[in-house]
């Protein structure tokens, strides 16, 4: 095959598996270094974004990038190219070599990986693949028009404000060494959120989603929702920040429990670095860390989740529990730091080395355990709390107790005796999510947030609220 | 590098090849031109693009070649952690059809798929037409030709990799040295970016960027603690004699001490105090709390979905109304600065760079625009060309308006920090960025730091620890009553400041003297769980 064809055929879509299996062997076969990695990977993405009910930019992009990596001896170097004639890969793979061998010993390092057995997982959506700017700006069309029509019927004067985005992309991920590995996985994407602020200024409402499947996406739902919030939170009133009980959308939610995930680096937190490192030396494995409700899993095959694979070494993705019931069981040990502890390694070790800071890249496809019980009825069973719909620039205070600060948006209520009462002013949270996983009254159903796994909405006693902010 | 025929043929001439010169445009060096036989002309490819645009019912399109190479080290004590070197080639092709934007880009860089390129972008046009409400409409800027390139003295990405490697494990190893470090990272980042633009107006300009940036980080560990602490090392539009003259081994063991200090430093007594920023910590600042607040497309509305909106806003009750502050703070949008890492002689739709101010006197003037936006806001200011911030982050990313360098220009008086201490009864003094959160429409802010000083009595005390100042942010700027001078001034930056959906990532330099902030809300983040 020449190499003037493969880089068409990513032109229109991307790499088969064919194709990518020529790719991969053509570049091996110029590499002298004793192990060689290829990392590709081929896609589409497509997004339109509108804001003052209308379409403002929209885009159609298709790449393909390889990297590779060489190993000679214990030294290894990477070096990226989107550019696939003979002539380029030459140079990438002789620059990875050089790479390599200007770097001194990596003492951490592990050999690459010989062929692998991956779950089959069927994450690829032609209905995604496919989407068209003419579809995409229908659905934008769609979205806008719902919101605008619950402003109307709110008799409400003057023309609601919508922004919002829809990015859909489908492509091919692969993995291919000199030891006979070869992955090749193909997923697609779409997410799309919205956002409605009333002409006063005063009101602002979000929705958001995100799925492997476009036909899960509903603009129609995402409109409405936004709408209404912006409808029910014009003219917040200021309470004073305090320690609410606090109801969490999956969204906020999800915002603030995605930080447990990060935090399970074996390495981390056996050098002292996290939350799960105990004051005195040792990690808190087999410790109680959180409620006894509390559930940490990830799993590639869960159909909500919908995960790769394999990740950047080739290494198979499997079902790990991290925390069962309130109790830290797992860490994430790469080959590296698993050979050195003696445990066993349940990730990769990333794309680029075998040890280093550890812990793969598996924030994304980290869940937590849902409950049975709806939003609205953890709203109903509150008695006085603060709504949250989601979350601004959460930022990390102290990693050791999970400190974060942030602010409330879009959506931020009262709720009295099990309802919704008031829209409140937006705050400045600090606060810990050690602590608040420590303190939860109630873990409801999970939905999709606009990004990552779905999250279950929760209902959580003592949470900070340290400032109020006059942002809508 | 982009291959260019223009670039080919008048390689010697930069001067003399431009039409409209940016201010760097006489200290530029020659551009070094590698030509690959297997590769077209960026300029033909261009040509065929617009004319396919064109074809296709453009009333206006530009085409942008851009050619990139990245490369990072990065190490820890006595290893490299990371070495990577990315190149990443296309185009993408923006149409104007009846009013409405279209985008696409493509890395395969044939005639025939550029073309296809270019009637799928006005595709998109129509498509969003259908949306419409408003058509874009477009500030009339010059046609401009020319080539640019920032001036330096010697290549980063050609530096040999050992020369690197060896600077950051002797940075390593001179901070391994001080009693009590424990770990230290150190590390490299390195760009040369080449960008063609050619529009249907007529313009076609390339320039070449070069932007290089270290980092080092000591964490100490003694009596069962750890603290880490991380130098300022803003990136800059320079060479490798920039990472030279930050001497990274001589200073490592000072930076490492730091970290030491901070293991026996006194957490802080939450509650109100004057704040002096030191100008490491104050970019950050300036940029989450007047950077993105003035940018024109955030106020009105366009990042509501995403980065969110901005106080400063609607723009009729704001532009000469709004005190932003005391009459010593004027703030200036600049991408001609030398050695920032928003320097350009060009924006992305080809507007020679500005320099204006933003606030004058403590007063609200004008907002950050883009050609689209010009008009949005010219009745108010008066100002009818764009102020030049358009920008792209890559070929296949569609130039949308993103800030400038954003600067607090020093006091005329030359103020130093000693002074500003001197000054100050009761207080705490905060060095470089530490962590940072703000709200959607830039009013309530966090911010903390490195390393913070008592200040009694007009003299620096004892180190403090766990601070974060939280504030409302034209009550913080109203607060400001002293400014350094000249001598102060200090050029910080990120290479990425995130905005747009998809999200884009701009380089931004924000320069400061010191200033100090009255009756400031510090809180104490530690906190034992």
């Amino acid at each position: 095959m020449t190499p003037k064809s493969l880089y068409q055929a990513a032109v229109t879509n991307f790499l088969s598996r064919d194709e990518a299996k020529s790719l991969c062997d053509r570049i091996l076969s110029f590499s002298k270094a004793d192990e060689t990695r290829v990392s590709v990977r081929s896609g589409w993405a497509g997004n339109t974004r509108f804001a003052g009910g209308q379409v403002t930019t929209s885009g159609d992009t298709s790449n393909t990038t390889v990297m590779v990596q060489a190993t000679i001896g214990k030294k290894r170097g990477s070096a990226t190219t989107n550019v696939l004639d003979d002539e380029s890969l030459r140079r990438t793979v002789d620059l990875a070599a050089r790479l390599a061998r200007l770097s001194p010993d990596d003492p951490e390092i592990m050999p690459e990986l010989g062929p692998q057995n991956y779950a089959s997982i069927s994450n690829y959506f032609e209905n995604t693949a496919t989407l068209s700017p003419e579809q995409r700006a229908a659905a934008a069309k769609k979205a806008i028009e719902t919101a605008e029509s619950v402003w109307k019927d709110a008799k409400s004067p003057g023309a609601l404000f919508m922004a919002g985005f829809l990015d859909a992309e489908a492509g091919a991920t692969i993995v291919a060494n000199n030891k006979s590995l070869f992955a090749y996985h193909r997923s697609s994407s779409v997410r799309m959120s919205d956002t409605a602020r009333t002409p006063d200024g005063t009101g602002s409402g979000w929705a958001g989603s995100n799925a492997r499947d476009w036909s899960q996406i509903d603009p129609v739902f995402l409109g409405r929702r936004a709408g209404q919030k912006a409808v029910q939170s014009r003219n917040p009133v200021a309470i004073e920040p305090g320690l609410y009980t606090v109801v969490l959308e999956p969204a906020a939610a999800s915002q603030l429990v995605g930080q447990v995930a990060g935090a399970l680096n074996a390495r981390a937190a056996e050098e002292g670095r996290n939350a799960f490192s105990q004051r005195n030396g040792g990690t808190k494995l087999g410790m109680k860390v959180f409620d006894e409700r509390v559930t940490f899993y990830s799993d590639p095959s869960d159909p909500e989740i919908l995960g790769d694979p394999f990740d950047a070494e080739g290494f198979p993705e499997g079902k790990n529990v991290w925390i069962e019931k309130g109790v830290l069981k797992q860490l994430q040990y790469n080959r590296f730091w698993a050979q050195k502890k003696g445990m066993q390694a349940n990730t990769g070790g990333g794309g680029g080395r075998g040890g280093g800071g550890g812990g793969g890249g598996r924030g994304g496809s980290v869940r937590m355990a849902q409950g049975t019980k709806s939003l609205e009825q953890l709203i109903a069973e509150c008695e006085r709390g603060v709504l949250c719909t989601h979350f601004f620039y959460t930022n990390v205070l102290d990693p050791r107790s999970m400190m974060l600060t942030g602010m409330t948006r879009d959506g931020t209520f009262l709720i009295e005796k099990g309802k919704i009462t008031k829209p409140v002013k937006n705050f400045r949270f600090n606060q810990s999510i050690v602590q608040m996983l420590n303190s939860i009254e109630e873990i409801g159903k999970a939905d999709r947030a606009e990004s990552g796994s779905p999250a279950p909405p929760m209902r959580v006693k003592d949470f900070n609220f340290a400032s109020l902010s006059d942002a809508v | 590098m982009s291959p260019n025929r223009r670039d080919f043929v008048k390689a010697s001439a930069v001067a003399a090849a431009a039409t409209i010169a940016g201010p760097q445009l006489l200290k530029a060096a020659p551009p070094r031109v590698i030509l690959r036989s297997t590769e077209i002309y960026a300029d033909d490819l261009i040509a065929e693009a617009l004319s396919a645009a064109k074809d296709a019912g453009a009333q206006y399109a530009d085409a942008r070649i851009g050619r990139y190479r990245r490369q990072s080290l990065n190490t820890r004590e006595h290893q490299i952690t990371g070495v990577s070197d990315a190149e990443s080639y296309g185009i993408g092709i923006r149409t104007l059809v009846d009013g409405s934007w279209g985008f696409a880009a493509t890395a395969n860089m044939t005639k025939d798929s550029v073309v296809r390129c270019a009637r799928n972008a006005a595709r998109l046009s129509r498509a969003a037409k259908s949306t419409q409400r408003r058509p874009v409409e477009l500030a009339a800027t010059p046609q401009v030709k020319g080539t640019w390139i920032t001036p330096i003295k010697r290549d980063p990405i050609d530096v040999p990799i050992e020369e690197k490697v060896a600077l950051l494990f002797a940075t390593n190893e001179a901070a391994l040295k001080v009693p009590g470090i424990r770990f230290c990272t150190s590390g490299l980042q390195l760009l040369r970016e080449v960008k063609t633009l050619g529009t249907t107006e007529g313009t076609l300009i390339t320039q070449t960027f070069i932007r290089s940036e270290a980092s080092f980080s000591a964490t100490a560990a003694g009596g069962g603690n750890t603290e880490s602490y991380t130098e300022e090392l803003p990136p800059r539009s320079q060479g490798w004699e920039y990472i030279e003259e930050l001497n990274l081994p001589g200073h490592a063991a000072e930076w490492a001490q730091v970290a030491v200090e901070k293991l026996t430093a006194k957490t802080v007594d939450a509650g109100r105090y004057d704040l002096i920023l030191q100008p490491t910590n104050l970019w950050l600042t300036i940029h989450e709390s007047i950077g993105h607040p003035t940018e024109l497309d955030r106020a009105m509305g366009f990042e509501a979905n995403f980065a969110g909106t901005s106080f400063v806003n609607p723009p009729e009750k704001m532009i000469n109304k709004l005190k932003y502050g005391q009459p010593l703070m004027n703030i200036q949008g600049d991408r001609t600065q030398d050695h920032s890492v928003g320097l350009c002689a060009w924006d992305d739709e080809g507007v020679p760079a500005d320099k204006w101010l933003i606030i004058d006197k403590g007063i609200f003037k004008e907002y950050q625009t883009t050609r689209e936006q010009a008009a949005w806001v010219a009745p108010l200011t008066g100002t009818k060309r764009s102020h030049g911030c358009s920008y792209a982050d890559s070929w296949d990313a569609v130039q949308f308006q993103r800030m400038p360098n954003v600067s607090l220009l020093p006091a005329e008086k030359d103020v130093t920090l000693n002074d500003i201490i001197s000054a100050t009864d009761r207080g705490i003094m905060v060095r470089n960025r530490g962590s940072w959160s703000i709200d959607h429409q830039r009013y309530n802010f966090s911010f903390s730091g490195q390393a913070f000083y008592e200040i009694k009595g007009g003299k620096v005390g004892a180190m403090l620890k766990d601070v974060a100042y939280q504030a409302i942010t034209p009550v913080f700027w109203n607060s400001m009553d002293m400014i350094g001078g000249k001598s102060s001034y200090w050029l910080g930056g990120t290479f990425s400041d995130g905005k747009g959906e998809p999200s884009q990532s701009n380089s931004i330099s924000h320069g400061c003297p010191p200033a100090r902030f009255r009756d400031v809300n510090i809180i104490n983040t530690g906190r034992n769980v």
